[in-house]
């Protein structure tokens, strides 16, 4: 080992002001958390969606004649939320579990990080991670509704704010999978996201069953779950945009501050419980 | 003033399904360590070295007792900026380079994009990384190499106190050899340097002062000299002659006498029998060829 080569001075001007080294370690693991799913092959499921929407354009337009452009948007979207769903679910869950198993977490954890920004850095990761397979993915759709329309078609504005709302749904579940993940097994975890998944596209009706039931204790029960569980049906416009019925900009900024609030909470109580834990 | 104090410091662990039995890795530890030493932290395995360091790092929060490092209570993360950490059998994110993964580093600390390059090169060179690995992914790596990594990720923020929990394990006697002197140069830096281990050589080489762990609490502490000194007035006189066996028949009810290749090895218990195994040393036409006092090897020390 060579002798201490005259070392790098790391004076005070080399260190950025602690608030902007906060924020710059929470953007360095937020990159780091989109490289590990970069170079996990995530985005890889890019090439599957391609391959649906093709697949899609050509069969399914010519069972349904005149539908092409119908189901496209259907399909397409479906499949957006879906794989979204699928990625922000398992890799979400193994956002913390993995540092935790292998060991990873050590060494940054001994460094200037507080846990609450760990949590952040990975979750925004993780969000832009889905951002940008969102992103493509609509831009996939986009394509594919101007090759069917043999040009430009003003569905493909309509279907943009649809895909906000699909990605601000993401970035709900996404939250989930942390706070789960960050005290249970990520199949556990996984597990429990799917449910709130499905149990939030049917917020609706459990605000409907508390209303009707008859049974205090059920009553309370559907209540409780009902504030609870993220509401997800405001973001379910798949149909409605298929049908070329855009939802407008109230809808959907009313969605993007629910968005962001139900997961600032979902964040606050995942460091609360990250923040107790040992690291056997 | 101590660079870092440990008060009384407690882990319980809770095991078992409902996790109501409670087993106790940290007992009630308290130490002191002073600047601009290696400090040598040694104790078998089990005995709460690990847990003391994990503890000192904020991955696990103690039951009772409190530790400060740089004046600072543990908890405060800001002093983290000023200390370094290489964890034991380190593992890193496999899916980078060993250069990406100190530029990852040195952004956690807050370094300047140029500052981080620089740095990241220079550690890489300094822990003797083969330059043509610094661009490969770390899951290629052997447990050597990323301990080299390791080490230059705990050196990334130029930090006035190094933690490192087995510093030499996974390495081979040329890389142990290149990490001892790499310590070395870490004190004279003017660095503190705490240091967990079991390979008692390395110890005995490298520090100045060493706290023995068993049970979970300190059982001795002190310089090495003050260690091996202490517990121990015996003298040992090496010697040669002609005629061992009456020698030793003298000798019996005096001293330990045993044949060593430098010659009759004489232990006596007490400095005023010195003279008495001179005198009959003579008798026999002896050659004296040293006399020391007796001290414990550290094995000793760790095993008593």
């Amino acid at each position: 080992m060579t002798d201490s080569s005259a070392s790098t001075t790391l004076s005070a001007s080399t260190h950025k002001s602690s608030l902007r080294a906060g924020a710059g370690a929470i953007a360095a693991i937020a990159r780091n958390a989109f490289r590990e799913a970069v170079r996990d092959r995530v985005l890889y499921n890019l090439v599957l969606f391609v391959l649906l929407l093709i697949g899609s354009a050509i069969f399914l337009g010519e069972l349904s004649a005149g539908q092409e452009v119908k189901i496209t948007i259907d399909l397409g979207l479906s499949a957006m939320l879906l794989f979204g769903a699928f990625i922000a679910i398992f890799v979400g869950v193994g956002l913390v579990y993995k540092e935790i198993e292998r060991r990873t977490l050590y060494a940054i954890l001994s460094k200037p990080i507080g846990r609450g920004q760990f949590l952040l850095g990975k979750y925004l990761g993780l969000c832009l991670t889905l951002l940008i397979n969102v992103a493509i993915m609509g831009i996939g759709v986009s394509v594919a509704l101007i090759y069917l329309h043999r040009g430009w078609d003003p569905l493909v504005v309509k279907i943009w704010p649809a895909i906000l709302l699909i990605y601000f749904e993401l970035m709900i579940l996404t939250g989930v999978a942390l706070l789960f993940s960050s005290f249970s097994s990520p199949a556990l975890s996984a597990l429990l996201t799917f449910f709130v998944f499905i149990i939030g596209h049917f917020s609706d009706d459990l605000n409907a069953l508390a209303k009707s039931s008859g049974s205090a204790a059920a009553r309370a029960l559907f209540r409780a779950l009902y504030y609870l569980l993220p509401n997800l049906t405001h973001y379910s416009v798949i149909t409605p945009t298929a049908h070329g019925i855009a939802p407008d900009a109230g809808a959907v900024g009313l969605a993007a501050a629910y968005a962001l609030v139900y997961s600032a909470v979902l964040l606050a109580a995942a460091t609360l419980i990250f923040g107790r834990r040992n690291f056997k | 003033m101590p660079i870092i104090e440990i008060n009384n410091l407690t882990k319980d662990y809770e095991v078992g399904f409902w996790r109501k039995r409670k087993v106790r890795a940290l007992d009630g530890l308290s130490l002191t360590v002073e600047p601009h030493q290696i400090f040598g932290f040694l104790g078998a395995n089990g005995a709460g070295k690990t847990t003391t360091l994990k503890l000192l790092m904020r991955l696990i929060f103690p039951t009772n007792g409190s530790a400060r490092i740089l004046d600072r209570d543990i908890s405060d993360v800001s002093m983290h900026a000023r200390i370094g950490y290489l964890p034991e059998s380190p593992y890193f994110y496999d899916y980078l380079t060993a250069r990406e993964f100190l530029n990852y580093c040195g952004e956690l600390f807050g370094l300047n994009r140029n500052v981080r390059q620089a740095r990241s090169e220079e550690l890489l060179t300094r822990v003797n990384l083969d330059r043509k690995s610094w661009d490969r992914q770390l899951r290629k790596f052997s447990k050597g190499m990323l301990q080299r990594v390791g080490l230059a990720q705990a050196l990334v923020n130029d930090p006035e106190i190094v933690f490192l929990d087995e510093p030499m394990s996974g390495l081979d006697p040329v890389g142990r050899r290149e990490v001892r002197d790499l310590i070395a140069a870490l004190r004279g830096e003017g660095k503190t340097v705490f240091m967990c281990s079991h390979i008692l050589s390395d110890i005995e080489v490298l520090c100045d002062s060493v706290a023995i762990l068993k049970g979970g609490s300190v059982a001795r502490s002190g310089s090495l000299e003050e260690l091996r000194a202490a517990e121990t007035n015996a003298i040992e006189v090496i010697a040669t002659c002609h005629a061992p066996a009456l020698l030793k028949l003298w000798l019996k009810d005096l001293a330990t006498v045993s044949t060593t290749p430098a010659g009759l090895r004489i232990e006596i218990g007490d400095e005023k029998d010195v003279d008495v195994i001179l005198a009959q040393l003579r008798a026999v036409n002896g050659k004296l060829i040293s006399v020391n006092p007796v001290k414990q090897s550290l094995e000793e020390l760790f095993l008593g």
